[in-house]
């Protein structure tokens, strides 16, 4: 187990650095220059090369590219080219958006999907397992957007019980406020995501429930719901988890669409301004700590996944081929 | 359970049901009289880029400090005319070169320091020093000396005849000489001092305690930021904000209409759309073909398509908020016969094709369709090459790598570009250039009108470029909210006078 988490980890470090270099190398391949950002229509000459200067593009790639890593190995993500601010700091205050707005909508998707992706399976040969089964794949088709767009239009515009966008000015002071503002886009991540899930889940189950340990276990005596939860979820969880893990990234990164829709001023919109101003420092920022997040996420999964399936853990120990 | 499950079905497609049946009420809040505690709560598409008129702030930070949390020695009002504020008063030596300016007495800083002719020296030089993003920067470049005789004098000595430098003194913000970190926070005299910026969010403004004018008519504001018109609207729509301060999503507009918790004011704007030439490369260095394309391209068809209604037609670069304002929309009219007859007559009978390079934000990717098919009909080809704000500035405004663009000019007064031979779009008229100068020359307003009109029709004669229409400034406010600045000029939005209630 040591070896492995050693070698994992040594991975995890690998991956971030192979995206930071990817991520600044295209980055650069995006034509202008992020001076242009500073400017306005009547710039002269001189002025546009004192924007170069002071945010340093006029520097040679391979100085900015150390510097910039320099940076990063000792948890410096640099200046913004646009408000000059250091970027670091205000990524960690748009995770507190971010993050809540992720593991709530996760966490949502999940206490949907498993009993929806259940049912849909148990009881495939009734009139609302297709149906169930039907409302998920269109569920997989309809865009994020979208669903946010109805949900304002209902809720926030029609019903007006929730707001339609935006966050406490005081964050999370008071903890009723912040989670009103989240309430839609939590839903909206949620049906989304829950949709896929509903899929994964079922087909979990529908191999469980044909199985021969299971048939088995009711033959010895076992009641259903006796050996569903003896040996049969143990086994369909090893394939969700390894999804959930997955699923969680996705989260993570839907969440840039649906802030925008929403306005919250969390990771994903802060992404979206950095493009619009080509402030390479907070798209290079933001992009990392996503990396990393989504990385660690991967990693958790597949942790998870080990302690669960003890044929995975003795596959680590080189027993088998 | 599946029982239960059905009926919580049931009961969703019930509660959607009940939904589409609700009601239509707008956000009305009590008619009481005007609440002084009351805060604006005001929603906005251009957060500040930071806090730096000087370092990139953009049009945000105009919008949220001019007059709000800085003044200027003097003030351009919401109606355009420029009127003293930090300047009591000004004398201007006979020769026009030496413009002596006293300062308003008992004007305190919000950190408590008191206005001295210094600071007005150091702020004047923040917008001249090298490093300065400012976009006046090249405007007051006439300025040769400024001398502190007193604290309360101003002493600004000119190389050159400037009769705009009062005007544009009133965008120079006046900041305390010794404030720091700028980007961040702020040390103006205004009526209000910033509360928190949250980025990407919200900016506060509160009342500043001791200010020397008028109080605000309310307790504070919050601008609200949007990356979306849409949302925007939606918080209009919900109360989230009282007002917004330019309506930049037409189809939206209809939500408002007819609607009597709303009200909607049509102002005037200083925003041209422009088809904007290269007039240095062939074919558009011919005048003629200028003419033709303006006159082949419907500008009426394409304003009611994109604003329905809302925004007018104009002639030349001049919006009628300029002194030297004259209707010229009749020197290129609509007229496809005469588009063709002038394109033979330059060579072009059988048409051309050139790429028109198109920023990738509205309205422009829907004009540049419109003018796609317009000129069709005249027997010229059009690529429409879509690029990033950014590409444009690199490709079309510093290196003129490019044969007709589209773009969006912002501000009043800028007829004068095209006194400048080396502007991107390369319009070079020596006449023009030598009126331009003149008229910052003039010893008169009325000799600075005259001249600035000759130059605006001599542009329009030439189709230096096509303007192809003014956009509409559209405030669209809760009507509980009164005293609200409607014409933005050059993005500005007074925010002292609003009053709720």
């Amino acid at each position: 187990m040591a070896r492995y988490l050693l070698r994992r980890t040594a991975f995890l470090l690998g991956s971030l650095l192979l995206a930071a270099s990817l991520l600044f190398v295209l980055l650069r391949l995006l034509p202008g220059d992020p001076a242009n950002a500073l400017l306005t229509v009547g710039a002269t000459p001189e002025q546009v090369a004192a924007a170069r200067r002071q945010i340093g593009s006029d520097l040679p790639l391979p100085e900015q590219f150390g510097a910039w890593l320099a940076g990063l190995a000792r948890l410096d993500l640099g200046t913004s080219f646009v408000s000059r601010l250091p970027v670091g700091p205000e990524i960690a205050e748009r995770l507190v958006v971010t993050v809540p707005l992720t593991l709530l909508s996760f966490a949502l998707a999940v206490v949907i999907a498993l009993p929806v992706g259940f049912l849909a399976a148990w009881r495939s040969d009734r009139w609302y397992g297709p149906l169930l089964n039907g409302v998920s794949q269109l569920g997989i088709a309809v865009p994020v957007f979208w669903i946010g767009m109805l949900l304002v239009t209902v809720f926030a515009l029609r019903l007006r019980v929730l707001p339609a966008g935006g966050f406490p000015r005081e964050d999370w002071a008071d903890p009723g406020r912040a989670l009103t503002s989240l309430v839609l886009p939590v839903v909206t991540i949620a049906l989304v995501m829950s949709a896929s899930l509903i899929r994964y889940v079922r087909s979990a189950t529908l191999d469980v429930l044909g199985s021969d340990y299971l048939r088995t276990a009711r033959a010895l005596g076992a009641s259903f719901a006796g050996a569903m939860w003896r040996h049969g979820l143990r086994n369909a969880a090893v394939p969700v988890v390894s999804i959930l893990g997955i699923e969680l990234a996705t989260t993570f990164l839907g969440a840039v669409v649906v802030e925008s829709v929403f306005t919250l001023p969390g990771l994903g919109t802060m992404l979206v301004e950095g493009i619009a101003e080509h402030d390479y420092p907070v798209i290079q920022g933001v992009l990392v700590v996503s990396t990393f997040a989504v990385l660690v996420i991967g990693f958790a999964a597949d942790l998870g996944q080990r302690l669960m399936d003890p044929r995975l853990r003795a596959h680590v120990g080189g027993g088998r081929s | 359970m599946p029982r239960k499950f059905a009926a919580a079905v049931a009961a969703l497609v019930l509660s959607l049901a009940a939904c589409g049946a609700g009601p239509d009420g707008g956000g009305s809040s009590g008619t009481a009289s005007p609440d002084a505690g009351a805060t604006i709560e005001i929603g906005s598409l251009y957060e500040p880029q930071n806090l730096d008129n000087t370092a990139g702030g953009g049009q945000g930070v105009t919008e949220a400090f001019n007059g709000n949390v800085y003044e200027g020695l003097f003030k351009l009002t919401d109606a355009g005319k420029v009127e003293n504020l930090l300047a009591e008063s000004q004398e201007v030596s006979d020769d026009g070169l030496t413009y002596t300016f006293r300062l308003r007495k008992g004007v305190k800083f919000h950190s408590g320091k008191t206005l001295t002719s210094a600071d007005v020296k150091s702020s004047i030089e923040r917008v001249t020093a090298d490093d300065s993003q400012s976009a006046r920067k090249s405007s007051l470049e006439v300025i040769k000396s400024i001398e502190t005789p007193d604290d309360a004098t101003v002493v600004v000595k000119l190389s050159d005849r400037s009769i705009s430098l009062v005007y544009n003194l009133s965008y120079v913000w006046i900041i305390n000489s010794a404030a720091k970190d700028l980007a961040t926070g702020e040390d103006g005299t205004g009526p209000y001092k910033l509360g928190t910026w949250k980025r990407g969010s919200t900016l506060s403004l509160d009342r500043a305690p001791g200010y020397w004018g008028t109080p605000p008519a309310n307790n504070g504001v919050v601008f609200h930021y949007f990356t979306d018109a849409t949302a925007l609207n939606n918080a209009l729509l919900t109360g989230a904000v009282d007002i917004v301060t330019s309506q930049q999503s037409p189809d939206a507009l209809s939500q408002f209409t007819g609607n009597p918790d709303y009200k909607i004011s049509d102002g005037h704007s200083t925003t041209k759309l422009l088809l904007a030439f290269n007039d240095r490369k062939a074919p558009f260095d011919k005048p003629l073909v200028r003419k033709a394309v303006s006159s082949a391209i419907d500008d009426a068809k394409l304003l009611e398509s994109i604003w329905a209604g809302h925004g007018s037609l104009i002639g030349s670069m001049v919006p009628p908020t300029d002194p030297w304002y004259e209707d010229l929309t009749k020197v290129n009219p609509y007229d496809v016969e005469l588009a063709k007859r002038q394109l033979a007559e330059a060579g072009y009978a059988k048409g051309f094709r050139f790429t028109l390079d198109t920023p990738n934000y509205d309205p422009h990717p829907t004009a540049a369709t419109f003018i796609k098919s317009e000129l069709a009909k005249v027997g010229i080809t059009v690529d429409v090459n879509v690029i990033t704000a950014d590409e444009w500035y690199t490709k079309v405004y510093k290196n003129h790598d490019f044969t007709a663009t589209l773009q969006e000019h912002v501000n009043d007064r800028d007829v004068v570009w095209y006194g400048d031979p080396d502007f991107y779009w390369g319009y070079d008229n020596p006449q023009v250039t030598q009126w331009v100068r003149e008229a910052e020359q003039a010893k008169t307003a009325g000799e600075q009108t005259e001249l600035l009109k000759k130059v605006n029709r001599q542009i329009a004669e030439d189709a230096a470029s096509d303007w192809l229409y003014l956009y509409p400034q559209i405030v669209v406010a809760s009507s509980a909210l009164s005293g609200y600045p409607v014409n933005g000029l050059n993005s500005q939005f007074y925010a002292y006078g609003i009053k709720k209630g």
